[in-house]
């Protein structure tokens, strides 16, 4: 291979990872020299930043086809570049519906937005892989972030127990996966994706244990039955504005996780990692929603709530075709948005003698605060799947994969779930309207995050009503 | 036909005078309950139009709309009226009035949020009718649960929470399956119209899991026992408008089903497998009615009374295979379809106004129990006298719209097997022995007490409201010929389709 001379020009589809590097750097920078004083400085830096390298991103990442960087090692498409962009929006909405909630703690330092920040960078490295370790920097990178961030309120002693649990678990996954690439790497002898889409994958008994162990470290990234048990401890135990960050973001790293090792590097013979990740999206579907009925804490409950849409999303890959990965692709737009606003909401729930924790402190929402309760409302009844919210659609287009490559009885029990799943987002409907409250403590107005998360929600009603725009864009990216 | 978007407007009117009534907020109630009456006349007005310009002598969609919603899905935004629903978009903006008018002063929390809930919920429930595409046919469907599930939880009764969950998931159970089926049907035609989905060839094991796909949507929203366990206690807990509207649109919504998606895409199981919905309905008309004989509560005995009067609905609808086998032709099938859609209109004045009664009583003693009244009419003549009226409808006596869809029930009945009809006509014996009771110890009798001592009688709104439903009932029930017309010729289109096997040759 001939050694290519590094210009600008041939590292432009990699702007999204350079510049938020750069903006990394300068944010501590900045963070460093501000001082104590003007501490409010980096929040409102980091998103400027982060508008500053979408725009980039979008002027000059673009590639018309697929584009292959670094002797291989990583890949620009347009699905990466929309990928990393709904990152960008999505860890921007998160930083900023936090902000005000961080202040409170007394936690808005500038190392909470890098950590959130080299998180992000993680993600865009995994999204960019085609190679098995560039995989494994972008998810460590990632990993690495958020066990940080899940302990970045010191001082408490849950958060530092579920980033222990975190931790080892993670570094477990980690090691199941290290271990899946080498016995890979030492069948096939490459490491690149390309040339493992192109391996005739009848290997024998070693191939089927690296794929498993490979598929196993996907599902504990995805939080997936039975790898799932940080998530709910993680949800809970870390500070609410860490949980949004780890419930939204990185289930796009997730998916590109799936896209680029599963469907493209072992998609020549999809047969195995197909069974597998049936059982776990089965497992995960039944096990979520049942175990998150017995919840009283709302963040337990969303985290059950988030292993079992992640079930839905896992059914998406099922089918094995590409009507599968775009409706896996729009299943995991909309959830990621729903749950922005969903955790956005709990945020501003929290009152001024305490946090909105358990379901019971929603107990007379609708008569506390209507707009809030509204929100949540529309919210809760778009996971749950019904119309005319966008949530239906999601769950629509991932039965008719299903249907159509005739899992008639997997639709079947995903709809059923969803059934018993729909009782849970409604407690939280009736503790809101139908219950009076306890507490007449005021909540805080906090009238710009509001709105911000007034808009996220509208946005979520629009593409109930008109999901076009959205279907044709996952088609238009998966093909 | 070209004309104003009549359709459009009938359902996004009442939707958009919702949203209206919710953002005046409760800071503005008068103004709100006046914006709430006045766009919900409107939509009984934009009707007229309708009514008027339905052309009887076609079967085909009428008034159609078509416009392309979700490419990606095949989806259509694609309304039409033919005779089976026009009645009941006309039953349910005639209903809805009453139902506005009646809360007008009896709600006193979230006053505006109860108006809009409502009117949302005409709009959405009109959808239900007019769709002629399967996809937004199961949006509005589904999206009709949330207003209702609200109206249940926050203005209804002490065990409202209980009530208005199991019939969320009770419903929400039926339909995800319909789901699935709706979107097998899709993947086979191409696209979602439900006239694709009738003409599709259907081998008969396809047809048979689809067919009980639709039956769990449908039997459990008519609701046919033994899935109607649900309706007793979101009657009882619901505020008086949602048990009106319940009662009156959302169980027609079943019997809608099973004549525009049951008996028309799966004929041949339906003519397979109807012995289980004929067996069922009889279960429905004679066990039930026994059950309503029990009742305490009054709420409860027309909750109960709704399910064996349903019973019909679902009885007619079936009766057409059995009388092809005992008559050699479906023609005599005509009156069992005509008895099923004049029941289903009947029956939601009917119930309608017998709910209103009790909420009329209720908003004066507190009390659902039977035995906190008697010797009503003492008191409250004007009111007896509808109460009255009501309840020998109810009962089916000649002369109210109740005779004449049991009638035609019975009659097709006895065509199909004399068993049926004996069985089917015990309803006459036992609906006027569980209305009568009723009415003998609420209405007449001595003046039970001093709660019930001290009853005004109707003040003008009341008066309108339930003199309106009483003129409804009796023009039903004396002159059936406009609403037997204006179904006849799609009532024929629909046994046409019913004769036609839709198994593929060979």
């Amino acid at each position: 291979m001939n050694p290519t001379a590094i210009t600008f020009e041939a590292l432009r589809p990699a702007i999204a990872e350079m510049s938020l590097g750069i903006s990394i750097c300068i944010v501590l920078l900045v963070d460093v020299f501000a001082g104590a004083a003007r501490r409010q400085l980096t929040p409102v830096l980091t998103l400027v930043l982060l508008a500053v390298c979408a725009w980039l991103t979008v002027e000059m990442g673009f590639v018309p086809e697929r584009t292959v960087l670094f002797d291989g090692l990583y890949v620009a498409d347009r699905l990466g570049m929309f990928l990393k962009l709904a990152a960008f929006v999505s860890v921007g909405l998160a930083l900023f519906y936090s902000q005000a909630f961080l202040a409170r703690r007394g936690i808005l330092g500038g190392e909470y937005q890098v950590l959130a920040l080299t998180a992000l960078l993680g993600i865009c490295i995994l999204v960019s892989a085609n190679n098995l370790l560039t995989v494994y920097l972008g998810i460590e990178l990632l990993a690495l972030s958020l066990y940080a961030l899940v302990a970045f309120d010191r001082d408490s002693g849950v958060s530092a127990e579920a980033a222990i649990k975190f931790f080892v678990l993670g570094a477990i996954a980690s090691g199941t996966l290290l271990y899946g690439m080498s016995m890979l790497y030492g069948l096939t002898g490459t490491l690149s994706l390309d040339k493992l889409a192109t391996v005739n994958a009848a290997h024998g008994a070693g191939f089927v244990i690296a794929v498993t162990f490979i598929v196993v470290a996907v599902a504990f990234k995805f939080g997936a039955v039975p790898f799932h048990m940080w998530v709910p401890d993680v949800y809970q135990g870390a500070p609410s504005s860490v949980a949004l960050l780890v419930s939204t973001a990185p289930k796009f790293a997730s998916f590109a996780l799936v896209m680029r090792l599963l469907t493209y590097g072992l998609g020549a013979d999809p047969t195995l990692w197909v069974q597998i990740l049936t059982a776990l999206a089965v497992l995960s579907i039944l096990a979520g929603n049942l175990i998150a009925l017995a919840q009283g804490s709302i963040r337990r409950m969303l985290a059950y709530s988030a292993i079992a849409n992640v079930g839905f999303i896992l059914l998406g890959f099922i089918s094995a075709d590409a009507g599968g990965y775009r409706a896996a692709l729009a299943y995991t737009l909309i959830y990621v948005l729903t749950t922005l606003g969903s955790f956005a909401v709990v945020l501003l729930a929290a009152r001024n003698d305490g946090e909105a924790e358990e379901l019971d402190d929603y107990k007379g929402l609708g008569a506390r605060d209507p707009m809030l309760a509204l929100l949540m409302l529309v919210l809760m009844f778009s996971t749950a799947g019904i119309p005319p919210f966008a949530g239906f659609w999601a769950k629509l287009w991932i039965i008719q994969a299903l249907l159509h490559t005739h899992h008639t009885w997997l639709a079947t029990l995903a709809v059923l779930a969803s059934v018993v799943g729909a009782y849970y987002y409604l407690r939280i409907v009736w503790f809101m309207y139908f219950d009076a409250g306890r507490s007449q403590s005021a909540i805080p107005r906090q009238f710009v995050i509001r709105s911000a998360v007034a808009l996220n929600t509208l946005a979520v009603f629009a593409l109930g009503i008109m999901p076009n725009a959205l279907l044709a864009l996952c088609t238009s990216l998966i093909g | 036909m070209r004309g104003p978007a009549l359709l459009s407007w009938i359902i996004w009117l009442p939707i958009g005078g919702g949203l209206l009534v919710l953002a005046l907020g409760d800071a503005r109630v008068r103004l709100a309950r006046w914006v709430a009456v006045a766009v919900a006349l409107a939509t009984l007005l934009l009707c007229l139009p309708v009514w008027h310009g339905y052309d009887h002598t076609t079967a085909a969609y009428q008034f159609v709309e078509r416009l392309s919603w979700i490419r990606q899905l095949h989806a259509e935004y694609y309304l039409g009226i033919d005779g089976i629903s026009l009645p009941l978009i006309a039953l349910t903006a005639f209903m809805t009035v009453p139902v506005v008018i009646a809360g007008w002063r009896v709600i006193e929390k979230r006053v505006t949020q109860y108006f809009a809930a409502f009117l949302i919920l005409e709009g959405l429930m009109i959808g239900v009718f007019c769709a002629l595409d399967a996809l937004l046919f199961y949006f509005f469907w589904e999206a009709m649960l949330i207003p209702m599930f609200l109206i249940i939880g926050i203005w209804g009764g002490p065990r409202r929470v209980y009530a208005s969950l199991k019939f969320f998931l009770y419903t929400f159970l039926g339909s995800v399956l319909m789901l699935v089926a709706l979107i097998y049907l899709y993947l086979q035609s191409g696209d979602y119209t439900i006239a694709g989905f009738q003409s599709l060839p259907l081998g008969l094991s396809e047809q048979r899991w689809i067919f009980l796909a639709f039956l769990m949507a449908f039997a459990v929203k008519v609701p046919m026992w033994p899935v109607h366990t649900w309706l007793p206690d979101a009657h009882v807990e619901a505020p008086t408008g949602g048990s009106v509207i319940l009662a009156a649109i959302m169980l027609k919504m079943g019997g809608y089903g099973l004549l525009r998606f049951s008996l028309p895409i799966t004929p041949d199981a339906s003519r397979e497998l109807d012995w289980l919905i004929i067996g069922l309905s009889l279960i429905a008309v004679v066990y039930i009615g026994f059950v309503a004989l029990m009742q305490t509560d009054m709420k409860k005995l027309i909750a109960y009374s709704s399910v064996a009067h349903m019973g019909f609905v679902t009885l007619g609808a079936f009766l057409a295979f059995d009388i092809q086998g005992a008559t050699g032709t479906l023609s005599g099938a005509v009156n069992g379809l005509d008895g099923a859609m004049v029941q289903m209109v009947s029956h939601g004045l009917i119930s309608g106004a017998l709910f209103l009664c009790i909420g009329v009583m209720y908003d004066r003693v507190h009390s659902r129990e039977i035995s906190a009244y008697g010797g009503v009419i003492n008191v409250m003549p004007k009111f007896g006298a509808f109460m009255v009226l009501f309840a020998l409808a109810n009962a089916g006596v000649p002369g109210t719209s109740g005779f004449v869809g049991e009638f035609l029930v019975i009659l097709a009945a006895y065509k199909a097997n004399f068993w049926y009809a004996f069985l089917a006509a015990t309803t006459l014996i036992l609906g006027a022995a569980y209305t009568l009771w009723l009415i003998k110890r609420v209405i007449f009798g001595p003046v039970a007490n001093e709660q019930v001592a001290a009853m005004k009688d109707l003040d003008g709104r009341e008066s309108v409201v339930l003199a309106t439903l009483a003129v409804a009932v009796l023009l039903v029930g004396l002159w059936p010929a406009p609403l037997l017309r204006t179904m006849e010729v799609s009532v024929q289109h629909l046994l046409q389709q019913l004769s036609i096997s839709k198994i593929p040759a060979g």
